[in-house]
């Protein structure tokens, strides 16, 4: 994997680093960070968020802060949904492109106040995004890269406001919050920011809190979860979790070649919302018509699609190629998402995933792949 | 450091293959160190039938997890005497017993010189300790 890291720097360690270390967590390299794939194992932890309620460290992601009068202007024009509809306490998805059109990164842009903003990076696009958020907030508001001083953890799943019910006084208040929706709070006696977002397909919330109190609040999360089968969970499940969910994975799914149009993320692109960055390629793009479109598919032979994996049709000839694949633990197929053209986007569809040689049946398909029902 | 099962009556390659040798015999599978590292096994193909010649550093076969796909390698050249068609269904065979269930092939060296190639278990339990980092 190529991120952009320089691979000889030494890795980066979360506040919770020595509690994964010691949950027997396998710590693996994640854009210049070191972090838990697994703890049990994928599936497991796949199973707990489904099922009851897992806890991720998330804390390598990015926090952007920009301040003042104006900031929520710097915020709008340099992502392609419209900030302006945020009210105070609201959040919302979108991607932050360049002129091309192309995909910078995707975040989750907060309003907290009117003056007070706050932005939610990859932790691979983070030296980016810093980059781009602090040259537009030049002479217009101030910028403050929080990353370092601020942890984020994710409690996701049905159990999930089980869990906040017994970790604080503000369980009422927490799961009133709407989707979307954050809130200052108190969780297992943690100052903090919870937010009703996530990225697991599960009911659930992020938590913003500073870096030295981290520990305390994940340590008793899983004290008073134990007996909800609250566990740990990596990367890993996390991926699979996403997958399932529909969710993009920046580095696989878009990138600085794909667009948000053709990335099935157009619901995030407002053009008539006023001009922002990428605004004309993006214009322009949806008066072209889009060329090719990324598309859930189920592996219907015997085999796994992989990122990467050339796709072919039935005649054999390379049309396009696989972005995310695995088996995915809940729906129980093999699935993946992968570029395809416009022409060959449409749902039922048959192609062939080149799996190291062999040609793999497989066939579009609705996605999400896995919808929760509550 | 890891504190996979290492028997100490099968030989091993530095692709975590394991053979137990019978004569010119070699029955194959992957050792405990891969199947920790693939974690949840979840769709295993060997490609050859019996009859087949095999070579070492050419695939005979894939083996998926949740998280990868790995390639399956013969330890020695020869001919595929037997395949293990129980992991077609149950692949998660890998998982709970890799070096007895879990077995893949059984190949016949063409050459029994070639045995000697293979690491014994404190030469694979070194390549292990040195990879594992």
């Amino acid at each position: 994997m190529t991120d952009g890291h320089d691979p000889a720097a030494p890795l980066r360690r979360t506040a919770l680093h020595a509690l994964h270390a010691e949950a027997g967590a396998r710590l693996v390299p994640f854009a210049g960070w070191e972090m838990p794939v697994q703890y049990k194992g994928i599936v497991d932890e796949h199973h707990t968020v489904r099922r009851a309620v897992g806890l991720f460290d998330v804390s390598h992601m990015g926090e952007l802060e920009l301040r003042g009068e104006w900031a929520g202007h710097v915020v709008d024009y340099l992502v392609t949904n419209d900030a302006k509809q945020l009210v105070d306490g609201q959040a919302m998805y979108t991607c932050a492109c360049n002129e091309a059109g192309t995909i910078l990164d995707d975040l989750i842009v907060y309003r907290a106040a009117v003056d007070r903003w706050l932005v939610v990076c990859n932790a691979s696009n983070r030296p980016k995004m810093s980059a781009v958020f602090r040259a537009a907030a030049v002479d217009h508001c101030e910028f403050e890269d929080r990353s370092d001083d601020t942890a984020l953890v994710a409690i996701q799943g049905p159990r999930a406001f089980e869990l906040l019910a017994r970790a604080g006084s503000d369980a009422a208040g927490l799961a009133a919050l709407g989707s979307f929706r954050f809130r200052d709070t108190i969780i297992a006696n943690v100052k903090c920011t919870a937010a009703r977002t996530g990225y697991t397909g599960e009911d659930g919330v992020e938590v913003f809190c500073a870096w030295k109190d981290a520990p305390a609040l994940w340590s008793q999360l899983l004290e008073l979860g134990r007996d909800l089968g609250c566990a740990p969970c990596g990367l890993g499940a996390r991926d699979t979790l996403r997958l399932e969910a529909r969710l993009s994975l920046y580095g696989n799914d878009i990138d600085e070649t794909t667009n948000p149009l053709e990335a099935g993320l157009g619901w995030v692109v407002k053009l008539a919302k006023g001009d922002f960055v990428g605004r004309a390629a993006l214009e322009a793009v949806k008066q072209a018509g889009l060329s090719r479109k990324l598309v859930g598919f189920e592996v219907t032979g015997r085999g796994v699609a992989r990122h990467g994996y050339p796709l072919r049709d039935e005649a054999g000839a390379e049309v396009g190629v696989c972005t995310s694949g695995s088996p995915g633990p809940t729906v129980g197929k093999n699935i993946g998402l992968g570029y395809l053209p416009a022409a060959m986007a449409e749902v039922g569809r048959t192609f062939k995933v080149d799996c190291r040689g062999k040609l793999v049946d497989a066939a579009v398909v609705k996605t999400p792949f896995y919808r929760r029902t509550a | 450091m890891s504190d996979a099962k290492i028997p100490g009556d099968l030989f091993y390659t530095t692709e975590h293959e394991w053979a137990r040798i019978e004569g010119d015999r070699l029955t194959v599978g992957i050792t405990a160190f891969a199947v920790e590292q693939l974690g949840d096994v979840t769709l295993v193909q060997i490609d050859v039938k019996a009859g087949a010649d095999v070579v070492p550093g050419k695939a005979f076969g894939t083996i998926d997890s949740v998280k990868t796909t790995s390639e399956l390698f013969a330890p020695v050249a020869g001919k595929v005497v037997e395949v293990n068609g129980t992991l077609d269904a149950n692949p998660e065979r890998v998982n709970e017993d890799c070096y007895g269930e879990g077995w893949m092939v059984v190949i016949q060296a063409a050459d029994r010189g070639d045995l000697a190639k293979l690491l014994g278990p404190d030469a694979y339990r070194a390549h292990v300790d040195a990879s594992a980092h």
